[in-house]
């Protein structure tokens, strides 16, 4: 390889890892939101992506609607959905005594489920959705872009960015925050912890929506995709931080980055792993994360 | 060997001899491969409960434990060679081929156990000193990375599979099929024994130490990391073991099957659902769950992925309606009788 093709590869495995990082924002922001500051391990939510994607794929094929405009449609339903699973979950797990294993293994079933029932409707096959963007480049320099990863980035960036000026400007926001600082505190000035926290894990699933619509984008997908985005959100979840949307969204660049270049440079069969190493490197050396408080 | 400990292991020498007496009585390929399906069951769930159960904490990864000791038989198979030999010399004496199973089979599962315990001692070590979550998360993970591993790795076969033979006869049993079933057999004896003796043992106590409260049982001097990581490592190696038998069996394992996440969901799955606090709960869960998924499998009433559904179903009713499983049922109907 001469040294004009290393730093084109180089620079365009940057381009595209920066582009698929915001991607990787955009679908672990629900974890990080529900995870990070609800302290819900929500592993469902990977499989709510995938419902996501589908649900687009269905309204693109049937109706030919633009998937940036079925998430927007999808948002609410999803939202409304979160707040249905956080009540059973409060009911049958939070209010009682904190055996954590069930709540883990609630969450597992409805994975489980959702992806069985993902297969028995739509196949194992691959399904993408037509759009016009989706074979566009834009072309700058070296370094080719294309329109279904700049999308997807730029949903990913709209999400963090929205979701942090809500959580840091708004009253209601900064009442969530003090869900896990100042429960005492929040229940004295007259607020029901439980509600917030009904609202806000149905926002972290409504994100599941957007983060879908997004997936479908990028590529075509299939039911057992959704596995290979476990390691992904969490890890970068966990790399972030607990709780830090700025965090979430350096981390998922930074995962981003290095599954781009281990693709470009050693092969993409082997981008799944990256995450796992970054996940186990971040829980062995630094369990607060990048830029998370102190909690074990 | 206290005077208990010696009647339980009497009776589970009998049971074992009772069902392969029965299996063999059947007399037809398709109730070894029933019987075959549910002991494996009965190991990997009695396996995770050591550590879910007894621990109180969540293993995600029992279908990358199981496809480690399977993947460590194939790569034992391909190193070695050894299906082609016709005898082997021991220098004190020469096994002939029919003799041979035994000695590979047992190597096998050696090995798998060997690989499957140090991966689960590893991802123990690095994660357990944390909250729970993280190691559930971890061990979910773990499984994705080691099927892109596998599936990078040519020498086993790659995303294409590999073929493992069949022994063709076995000294002492009337088909190869009913001499593997015979090892899980013996497996599912040895798991049940081995979780009624951490439970009677300083191990299961302090397990469920750590279940009920991790902090004061680290304050009164449990030694909390050490216990969690000989319960990961020993239930990884059960996992393993399993999993080494597994392709003598099918005769050809690939990646999507091995990994495939219906281990990990019936893992779990049976555990809860039978009950978790005793070596029994697991035991009746893999029976009850595995004889619906293999009875309805075969008479083709239901798709395998509807009796998957049925399962996770199944899984989430228990969970949020009857929390202690069968066990728990049983407990509360006593209860009331006495009352």
């Amino acid at each position: 390889m001469d040294f004009i093709t290393f730093i084109d590869l180089l620079l365009n495995a940057l381009a595209a890892g920066a582009m698929l990082g915001g991607f990787y924002a955009a679908v672990s922001i629900g974890i990080s939101i529900s995870f990070g500051m609800l302290d819900i391990a929500n592993i469902a939510h990977p499989a709510m992506i995938m419902l996501g994607s589908f649900l687009a794929y269905t309204l693109n094929d049937h109706f030919g609607l633009d998937p940036l405009i079925s998430m927007v449609l999808m948002a609410p339903f999803f939202g409304l959905a979160g707040i249905a699973i956080y009540r059973v979950y409060y009911r049958l797990f939070e209010s009682r005594e904190r055996d954590p294993r069930r709540g883990l293994a609630f969450f597992f079933g409805l994975l489980f489920v959702t992806d069985v029932a993902l297969i028995l409707i739509f196949g194992v096959d691959l399904r993408g959705v037509q759009t016009p963007y989706v074979d566009a480049m834009i072309n700058i320099g070296f370094v080719g872009i294309a329109w279904r990863l700049l999308i997807p980035f730029l949903i990913g960036l709209f999400m963090v960015w929205g979701i942090h000026l809500f959580l840091t400007r708004t009253f209601f926001g900064l009442a969530v925050s003090a869900l896990s600082q100042e429960p005492l505190g929040l229940r004295l000035i007259g607020a029901d912890p439980i509600s917030i926290k009904q609202l806000v894990f149905g926002l972290s699933v409504a994100t599941a929506a957007w983060g879908g619509a997004a997936l479908i984008i990028i590529q075509p997908v299939e039911p057992s995709l959704g596995r290979e985005y476990i390691g992904r959100v969490f890890a970068v979840c966990v790399l972030g931080g607990m709780g830090s949307m700025s965090g979430t969204f350096f981390a998922a660049l930074l995962l981003g980055v290095v599954e781009s270049l281990t693709s470009t440079f050693i092969g993409p069969s082997w981008s799944p792993a990256v995450a796992f190493g970054l996940l186990l490197l971040t829980l062995a050396l630094r369990p607060t994360g990048l830029m998370g408080r102190a909690m074990r | 060997m206290s005077r208990s400990d010696f009647i339980f292991l009497l009776a589970l020498l009998g049971v074992g001899v009772a069902v392969f007496l029965f299996i063999h009585a059947l007399g037809e390929g398709y109730y070894v491969m029933v019987a075959f399906y549910i002991l494996e069951y009965i190991v990997l769930a009695t396996a995770w409960n050591i550590l879910g159960g007894y621990g109180g904490y969540v293993n995600f990864g029992s279908a990358c434990f199981f496809a480690l000791g399977a993947y460590s038989t194939v790569f034992f198979n391909k190193l070695f060679g050894v299906q082609s030999l016709s005898s082997l010399d021991l220098g004190l004496f020469v096994l002939d081929a029919r003799q041979m199973p035994y000695c590979l089979l047992l190597l096998a599962m050696l090995l798998g156990s060997a690989v499957s315990g140090l991966v689960g001692l590893g991802t123990g070590y690095l994660t357990l000193r944390l909250r729970g979550v993280f190691f559930a998360i971890s061990t979910l993970a773990l499984s994705v990375v080691t099927q892109t591993l596998i599936l990078n790795w040519r020498f086993v076969g790659g995303a294409r599979g590999a073929y493992v033979l069949k022994p063709p006869e076995v000294a002492g049993f009337s088909s190869t099929s009913e001499f593997i079933m015979a090892a899980m057999l013996s497996l599912a004896l040895l798991s049940i024994w081995i979780a009624r003796w951490v439970e009677n043992n300083k191990l299961g106590v302090g397990l469920q130490a750590i279940r009920d409260d991790e902090f004061a049982a680290e304050c009164s001097g449990v030694p909390t990391l050490r216990l969690k990581l000989q319960a990961t490592s020993l239930s990884g190696a059960l996992m393993g073991a399993a999993g080494a038998i597994f392709p003598f069996f099918v005769t050809y394992v690939d990646p999507i099957g091995a990994f495939n996440l219906v281990h990990t969901v019936n893992s779990i799955a049976m555990p809860l659902i039978g009950g978790m606090t005793h070596w029994s709960g697991p035991l009746m869960g893999a029976i009850l769950l595995g004889g619906i998924q293999q009875y309805f499998g075969s008479k083709n009433i239901i798709t395998p992925e509807l009796s998957l559904l049925f399962v996770g179903f199944l899984m989430m009713v228990f969970v949020s309606i009857a929390p202690n499983g069968i066990l728990g049922l049983l407990k509360a109907v006593r209860a009331k009788f006495k009352s």
